[in-house]
């Protein structure tokens, strides 16, 4: 009885398999890598508690319609950075994303599978890989100078739309690549032409992830601080963008700007300013979500 | 992809050839249309390159080549240096550091994910990666100044400074750890499963399955996510802006401030350097430095992705 | 009752029947004590059994076969034995299934303790990318072999019959292999281990015929040393090779004998049916 109890166990003379010493060592590692994981939810948890712990009394609707004020520091608002925010996400999503859709309807559904193409998709992969700080190089030459636009939201739009175009152009072809061949060939047969397939077929079937695609790329483009500092936005503003070729500021700017002076009651309104920020980026990611799930609601299949 | 042929019959639509004609003038302007917008990319390519060599030419005009290269010092506004070491130095630094705190944190978190996570598990688990890779950097910059410093650093390095090397680093690291685990998620998950199979039928542990047959041939494409993270973290620039000063010197220290090249840019436009002006042209040399070595990084990182995917796929 | 067969039918049998005589005189102990030992195993995947109901046992230093039209739950029957269905989410395990006694799914049995002592071969080979050697020598290396492991790779590649197609190259991928002589490695992979009991999953449905004959000769040899299980869905390979076949179908035990009975006077109409080629 005694050798079937350990029937499992029993080695040959030549093993030492010290599966006891092994089992705690991969349970070790197990711990190890779930704690990994968990790191970086406890890092979220903990820059938002921070943040929140610093700006969040000074949130108001005061504060979001109130200009920068530099006699009593605690008393400013982020009027000014929050429009030129505003101003930002309306012309890059204007510049941005009809170009964007168009790009990856041109590479997905009509460009020949050639080597000429495959290179055009590497310089877009290489593209999206470019820092940020470049494109503003290449707007504050192009756009502020060449072009003649100044130092005006319309230029830092333009270098933001160049900024995310390669990535909302990727992620439009993978929506557009994920609808079934089956719609596009049920199309063709009933003679129509490969315009008319993309527009009222493929197109209307791939426009939630197109839009939450989008989103998520216009959502990096209100992050940015570094090109709009190339190009030419102010960090200390007391005028709101009347049109697009006016001076502009940007909430990510007044964040660093904030962050840079020293003083406590900065460091407080660095916070409440970044809650706002964020408050628009949920607000963005809300919106692809709720996109996502109504569009979902209205699909047939 | 085909290309429709439908020949409508000439007889039921009297004008059919001329409709037809005009049908395909319009497909064809449309096509052109589309065609031009992807051009934008090229266009884009083409003008960073010709912007930053064109305007970064005058610098190389003023400042010679040795010295651009092995001058130790970075001082183009107030001391005339302009040796560009020590804003390598500085992003050197910043990256490996970042790196160090990612990689490790990444890859365990890849093989948690592939290798022990259930689906709802996964399910949270991509969200909150998703999250944490949209946080703005001016955010984390301003984590590592009012948070990681005093509250984490300082109490372990009681002589760090106030800007520092290292609070930057640890906030870029956080930053691509998304990046990292999703990517190397993606290759563990690419290796096919009778290789696991095959491991522990011959009486492995989980941790030797993952770590010692998984892992490795998994190797490339982590390799690859890990490059593109590394390209992520040399071309960043506010966090570091904000966490680690503006000082450019030579340095291995971690506690001391430090300068990147991309930080230098953005010292540099937030002032008044008027165009014509070396300093002025100072950025667009830096611009040309960041832009040519992200992009050999990125160009290897997707070669050693393609080929990665050739075995798996 | 006389039944019309139909001519292939008739063939069909015949040549099994031939195939079963054609082979040595075996002395089987049909008394030793099981090896492995089902009692109504049943195995359910979320509200699907698989498997249901089945009591078997495998005797020591036989080859005995499991065949069946796919889908019958052979498959996840063979991986009941060596606990590789723990991978798959939503498995259910009932019943009680005993190694050498023990059972293999109590709470206190450690799956990989049991991996060593049960090996396994798979459907299509799958070796390491590494180098032969590593092939083989990665499993004992792991669970802390003591002795010569030059000396156990090359006595398990020869009981493979490989040796002598590698033995100048045991540093070489092992990816460089033909189809067969992977196959013949992951077998020395898994004899490697010594374990007791070898389960072969369909080990030559990817194999060209030289190299399926190579490997059939080669569980001949075997099955001096090793208890071998193995499942196969093609019904000539049983005759060939085993000494005992169960047969399964829509995951119960229908029928197990010694092969040349089964094969010749089966009992049961399901049997009859599906290796004259009714079904299947």
């Amino acid at each position: 009885m005694s050798q079937a109890d350990s029937a499992i166990d029993w080695q040959p003379v030549q093993f030492r398999p010290r599966l006891a010493a092994r089992r705690v060592l991969g349970g070790l590692f197990g711990l190890a890598c779930r704690l990994a994981a968990l790191a970086a939810g406890l890092v979220l948890g903990c820059l938002l508690w921070h943040v929140w712990r610093q700006g969040g009394h000074l949130l108001s609707l005061r504060f979001l319609t109130s200009f920068e004020s530099t006699l009593d520091p605690l008393a400013s608002g982020v009027k000014s950075p929050l429009w030129g925010t505003v101003w930002l996400i309306g012309l890059t999503t204007i510049l941005a994303v009809p170009v964007g859709i168009a790009a990856a309807v041109y590479l997905e559904e009509f460009a020949p599978r050639s080597r000429l193409m495959q290179l055009l998709h590497l310089n877009i992969a290489n593209l999206a890989g470019v820092p940020s700080v470049v494109y503003g190089l290449l707007g504050l030459t192009v756009f502020v100078r060449w072009c003649a636009l100044g130092r005006s939201v319309l230029a830092g739009a333009a270098a933001l739309a160049l900024l995310i175009l390669p990535v909302a152009i990727i992620t439009t072809r993978e929506a557009l690549a994920a609808v079934p061949q089956s719609i596009r060939q049920a199309a063709y047969s009933v003679g129509a032409t490969r315009w008319q397939t993309v527009r009222d077929h493929v197109l209307p079937a791939a426009l939630p992830a197109i839009m939450t695609g989008m989103i998520l790329a216009l959502s990096r483009a209100v992050g940015e601080a570094a090109p709009l500092i190339v190009v030419g936005a102010v960090a200390y503003s007391r005028t709101v963008p009347t049109s697009p070729l006016d001076g502009f500021s940007a909430l990510p700017i007044k964040i660093f700007n904030w962050s840079e002076l020293a003083s406590p009651e900065f460091v407080q309104l660095t916070g409440a300013a970044i809650l706002v920020l964020l408050g628009v980026l949920l607000g963005t990611s809300a919106l692809a979500v709720g996109i996502r799930a109504w569009y979902q609601r209205r699909r047939l299949w | 992809m085909p290309r429709p042929e439908c020949e409508r019959q000439a007889a039921t639509q009297p004008d059919g050839a001329k409709m037809r004609r005009w049908q395909r003038l319009r497909e064809g302007g449309l096509e052109g249309v589309l065609l031009l917008c992807a051009l934008v990319s090229v266009a884009t390519t083409m003008g960073i390159v010709w912007v930053l060599f064109s305007e970064s030419l005058p610098f190389f005009r003023h400042v010679p080549l040795t010295e651009f290269l092995f001058d130790r010092q970075w001082a183009p506004r107030t001391g005339q240096e302009y040796g560009i070491l020590p804003l390598l130095c500085g992003t050197f630094l910043i990256s490996i550091l970042s790196l160090a705190v990612a990689i490790p944190i990444g890859l365990a978190a890849a093989i948690y994910l592939s290798e022990y996570a259930s689906r709802p598990v996964r399910q949270i688990a991509k969200p909150v990666l998703e999250i944490l890779a949209g946080i703005p950097t001016v955010v984390y910059g301003y984590f590592a100044l009012t948070f990681i410093t005093p509250h984490v650093l300082r109490p372990l390095f009681p002589s760090i400074e106030v800007f520092n090397a290292l609070s930057a680093a640890i906030v870029i690291g956080i930053m691509i750890v998304p990046t990292v685990c999703s990517l190397s998620d993606d290759a563990l998950r690419a290796v096919p499963r009778s290789l696991r199979e095959a491991a522990y039928a011959v009486s492995a542990t989980k941790l030797e399955v993952s770590t010692r047959i998984v892992l490795p041939a998994a190797l490339s494409g982590v390799t690859a996510a890990v490059l593109l993270a590394l390209a992520r973290a040399v071309g960043e620039t506010m966090a570091v802006a904000i966490a680690a000063g503006s000082t450019p010197k030579i340095t291995l220290n971690p506690l001391v401030s430090v300068q990147t090249v991309a930080a230098y840019i953005v010292q540099v436009s937030k002032g008044d350097a008027p165009t014509g002006t070396i300093e002025y042209q100072s950025i667009y040399m830096a611009g040309l430095i960041l832009f040519l070595i992200t992009l050999a990084i990125n160009l290897v990182a997707h070669r050693i992705m393609a080929r990665f995917r050739e075995v798996y796929e | 009752m006389v039944t019309v067969s139909r001519p292939v039918a008739a063939t069909q049998t015949l040549n099994l029947a031939s195939l079963v005589s054609a082979r040595p005189e075996t002395i089987i102990d049909q008394n030793s004590s099981p090896v492995i030992r089902t009692e109504d195993l049943t195995i359910r995947y979320g509200s699907f059994a698989a498997v249901r109901n089945v009591t078997l046992d495998i005797l020591p230093k036989q080859v005995t076969a499991i065949i069946g039209p796919s889908g019958c739950g052979k498959s996840t029957f063979l991986r009941a034995i060596n606990r590789m269905n723990d991978f798959v989410d939503g498995v259910n395990v009932s019943g009680r299934l005993m190694f050498l006694g023990q059972d293999v799914y109590a709470p206190g049995t450690d799956p990989v303790a049991l991996r060593r002592r049960i090996g396994m071969v798979f459907q299509k080979p799958n070796p390491f990318p590494k180098s032969i050697f590593k092939n083989v020598a990665w499993g004992p290396q792991v669970n802390g072999y003591s002795g010569n492991l030059a000396e156990l790779v090359e006595e398990s590649l020869r009981k493979a019959g490989l040796w002598d197609e590698v033995k100048d190259k045991l540093d070489h991928s092992a990816l460089t292999l033909s189809g067969g002589q992977q196959q013949r490695l992951c077998i020395a992979r898994a004899i490697a281990m010594q374990p007791e009991v070898l389960l072969m999953d369909e080990p030559c449905s990817s194999l060209d015929p030289i190299a399926t004959a190579r490997v059939e000769d080669l569980i001949d040899e075997l099955k001096s040393q090793y208890t071998v299980v193995l499942v196969t869905h093609n019904m000539q390979q049983a005759a060939r090779v085993s000494d005992r076949t169960a047969f399964m179908l829509m995951g119960q035990l229908v029928e197990v004998d010694l092969t040349s009975r089964l094969f010749t006077t089966p009992h049961d109409p399901r049997t009859q049916d599906y290796i004259t080629g009714r079904f299947g």
